[in-house]
């Protein structure tokens, strides 16, 4: 049974006490540690700008020319804290509570409670920084209200709160390296971890720009990688978001919790062709003033200004009144695909809903509308040529966050000491969904409020490593070396990207946003297939020693063919329907989920075991709330 | 629909480049220039040809990483808009597209159309942030920020750091994207504190990375994908002044 090593005492009281508890190095010590950053989106800029701010030697790497370009800068909505501004009866326990049940009960409650303890700081912070915030005329912030919820917490800046936020720690992060606190490697991708004495103490990493391989070392290593839901090809994510970091590491020892739990976003836009590489995210404020809808009859095939209101389908608000169209992400999601399935899916495709806009433009006025999501009907314009003040957007679920993620206990550390990992990489705070505009708000606390104390905590028991021996990381390095010759020279025919999209085409269709014992299992055999199909037929052009985006490509395929077989094992094991994992074997007579605390009030952690996926569990206690069915209705 | 490719290949900073020509018959006017180059370089590895190295990430026209020139324009030919959300519905099937990097002193070609915009990060090293620890932070509400101000300092804060206001100027100035954050930041009551200091240290950082000066031809503002104003530049003299 796997320990969370979380701390003793009340729930307001548990993160103060660790705290008030936690070993500290002195001022003058604290140069003499050195910590390895992997990743500089939220959570990695703010724990390396926060550690170096300490005094610790930091070391960062990222795979981009500049930490600027993260993939946290596209995020849209906004960040959720509890600050109770609006006077509508928030607080640090209902954002808990909210929490915990969007997340379907699978999420550890002394995690949730600190995320929504840090949440006021962290906004603090973040105005602090210079980021622009939306005020209301009087000067006070304003908010909004996301899915999942019945207040209005979200903190936002226009639709790009994640590239302000995102600004504000690559700001912070810069100024560290100017003032050497931070040696920044830019164009650096970690290839493994190197352990030392079961400790995470370094690692390998290759330069993007010359192929050069180099060993790094440190007292401890923090990845803040992000997520991997890029493995669905399809997906909201960017081109390069990839899981190889933590996969590494897995390989490594980490045991990887949750993996099959991937969150599908109801509001991307739809795959309009065959050559499509990503689907772009609209925000999910859309929602608050947008109203989703399909035709009553299938197959429809008029324009969507000649159907009449009485044949429209309002179906979130007709089967969640109280939430309405701001139902949970997950339950937004598979109402969409119910809908489609049905034959009532719009646009060219038939893979799409509505999400129109023209009570809200008769209600408050074309100017308001525009103000409140103008930067936003103006992207949508120009990927789709579309005028949604005069036609409604078409939108459809695509796969976006992961919830899996390595395993960590309390203090964000996995099964392998001295490895942090933080943010979306990790699997902590969101259980088997996420509520909108908690993505943010876990990495920027991950990074700027908990690390900094735990990752000292942890030091505090370390010696400080000397200068490293020679024989320090040649095994990894070698191991390395001779994977990616490995993947030069099988000389086939198909490209990383054949083999990444065929990988999605399954993963999505087998494993996606309904799934089923029978399916999956097939599912598992045909990527089985695919991995054999990849070490036979898999082309990469040039060599190692240049910039060559195919063989990266190439290396990151190759660890997401592994990982999607843990994902089938992992989907495989859980025999009931929770958040973003809906079994269709486990549905309620009304079609929603139904899920087994009896039996699976746990997270599942599996340890890699040379590839045959061994399950550890960690239970999960709700000693302060009680877990109750999930209903928006 | 049909285009014919002139892409423009350098091996290294170092080789000489020149253009390439490649046909490429079908395509769909929804693809986005990316994903076109995604068909290409399919066809040229399976040929066993070296694919083109570009840059792109996001493709959702907000991480900054794209950006070529196509027929002589930044970006797109299409106003306010990133290479990735071009899509090949602003061409005519037939048409030749000439696609070229970024050309600017201080941005590097790594490859074909990768090129080195690092200079902008150590623009922002120099001061292009407010010196605030962690964890220290008043009260958010307690710093008053009218309606209009942070409207005005989003405008300028919306900068995604791409390089076409570099790559359009016919000096090569930076100060398009050096006016927006030291506008950003100086407009806000928490970073006005030290926009004196932090105005001379990046406009010295500025030329020290071999940007060109601004003549306020206002070519940049034209090919910002996000619409940044020239006043930032304005307002950057101006502070520049001051201090």
């Amino acid at each position: 049974m796997m320990n969370p090593r979380i701390p003793e005492g009340p729930l307001d009281k548990k993160w103060e006490w660790y705290i008030a508890k936690a070993r500290l190095i002195n001022p003058a010590n604290r140069r003499k540690y050195k910590v390895i950053v992997v990743g500089t989106g939220l959570a990695g800029s703010a724990i390396a700008a926060s550690m170096a701010e300490l005094g610790f030697q930091c070391e960062v790497f990222t795979y981009h020319e500049s930490p600027r370009r993260a993939h946290s800068v596209a995020a849209q909505g906004g960040i959720n804290a509890a600050k109770g501004y609006k006077n509508d009866g928030d607080s640090v326990w209902r954002m808990f509570y909210d929490t915990l049940k969007g997340g379907d009960f699978r999420s550890r409650e002394a995690n949730v409670f600190r995320m929504a303890e840090c949440s006021m700081a962290l906004i603090d912070q973040a105005v602090a920084q210079g980021v622009p915030f939306a005020r209301e005329y009087g000067g006070y912030l304003s908010n909004r209200s996301f899915g999942g919820v019945q207040v209005s917490r979200t903190f936002y800046a226009r639709g790009q709160t994640g590239q302000q936020l995102l600004q504000g720690a690559y700001q912070a992060l810069m100024r560290q390296v100017a003032l050497q606190q931070v040696q920044l490697n830019t164009c650096h991708e970690m290839m493994d971890l190197v352990l030392e004495n079961g400790k995470a103490k370094g690692i390998i990493a290759r330069n993007l720009e010359t192929g050069e391989l180099s060993t790094h070392q440190a007292d401890a290593v923090i990845l803040a990688t992000g997520g991997y839901g890029k493995i669905y090809y399809l997906s909201t994510l960017a081109m390069n978001c990839n899981g190889s970091a933590i996969w590494r590491a897995h390989r490594k020892g980490a045991y990887f919790a949750a993996p099959s739990w991937t969150q599908f976003h109801p509001t991307s836009l739809p795959q309009l062709g065959n050559h499509q590489s990503k689907l772009t995210l609209m925000s999910e404020s859309l929602r608050n003033d947008g109203r989703i809808w399909v035709p009553l009859k299938a197959h429809d095939t008029r324009a969507p200004q000649d159907i009449p209101e009485e044949e429209r389908d309002y179906y979130l608000e007709r089967k969640y009144p109280s939430y309405g169209n701001l139902a949970p992400r997950d339950i937004s999601s598979r109402a969409a695909k119910e809908q489609i399935d049905a034959g009532k899916g719009v646009g060219p495709m038939k893979n799409a809903v509505y999400l129109d806009f023209q009570t809200a433009i008769q209600r408050d006025g074309k100017e308001t509308i525009q103000k409140r999501y103008g930067n936003l009907f103006d992207m949508y314009e120009k990927i789709t040529g579309v005028n949604t003040y005069s036609s409604p957007m078409l939108i459809s679920p695509s796969a976006h966050f992961s919830m899996g993620g390595l395993w960590v206990d309390y203090e964000l550390q996995s099964t392998i000491p001295g490895l942090f990992v933080l943010g979306e990489a990790n699997f902590a705070d969101h259980g088997a969904n996420r509520l909108g505009a908690n993505s943010l708000l876990q990495a920027c606390v991950d990074g700027y409020f908990i690390a900094p104390h735990t990752v000292m905590n942890y030091l505090a028991g370390e010696k400080p490593s000397e200068t490293p021996h020679h024989e320090f990381g040649t095994i990894e390095r070698l191991e390395t070396e001779k994977r990616i010759q490995r993947l030069l020279q099988i000389g086939g025919n198909k490209t990383a990207e054949q083999f990444h999209r065929a990988l999605g085409t399954i993963l999505t269709k087998e494993c996606g946003l309904a799934r089923e014992k029978s399916v999956m299992e097939a599912g598992l055999e045909k990527i089985k297939a695919l991995q054999q199909e990849f070490y036979t037929h898999l082309k990469v052009p040039g060599n190692a020693k240049q910039l060559n985006m195919e063989l990266e490509k190439a290396a990151r395929v190759e660890d997401y063919l592994e990982l999607a077989q843990l994902i089938f094992h992992d989907a495989l094991q859980r025999e009931e329907s929770c958040g973003a994992h809906f079994r269709v074997e486990h549905q309620t007579p009304g079609g929603e989920a139904k899920r087994d605390d009896l039996n699976y009030q746990f997270v599942s952690a599996w340890e890699y075991a040379d590839g045959n996926f061994k399950l550890h569990k960690e239970d999960l206690h709700f000693e302060f709330i009680k877990p109750q069915e999930r209903t928006y209705t | 629909m049909k285009l014919t490719l002139k892409i423009w290949r350098q091996a290294s900073n170092v080789s000489k480049g020149s253009f390439e020509t490649y046909e490429l018959i079908d395509l769909h006017p929804e693809m986005s220039v990316p994903e076109m180059l995604d068909v290409l370089n399919e066809q040229l590895i399976l040929e066993g040809k070296e694919p083109v190295a570009f840059d792109s990430d996001c493709r959702e026209g907000i991480c900054g990483q794209c950006g070529f020139v196509i027929n002589g324009n930044i970006h797109s030919p299409e106003k306010g808009v990133t290479t990735c959300q071009t899509h090949l519905r602003s061409f005519k099937s037939g048409e030749t597209l000439v696609i070229e990097p970024f050309r600017a002193k201080a941005f590097p070609i790594k490859k074909d159309l990768c090129i080195d915009r690092r200079a902008f990060d150590r623009i922002i090293m120099a001061g292009g942030y407010i010196s605030v620890n962690t964890g220290q932070a008043p009260e958010a509400n307690s710093t008053r920020i009218s309606h209009e101000l942070a409207e005005e300092a989003f405008d300028s804060a919306a900068c995604i750091g791409c390089g076409a206001c570099v790559a359009m100027c016919k000096n090569a100035s930076a100060a398009l994207f050096t006016g927006a954050k030291i506008s950003h930041l100086a407009m806000l009551p928490q970073g006005s504190v030290e926009a004196g200091k932090r105005v001379k240290s990046m406009v010295a950082q500025m030329d020290a990375e071999g940007f060109g000066s601004c003549t306020m031809t206002k070519a940049c503002e034209a090919v910002c994908p996000q619409g940044i104003s020239v006043a930032n530049i304005v307002r950057m003299n101006s502070e520049y002044w001051k201090a």
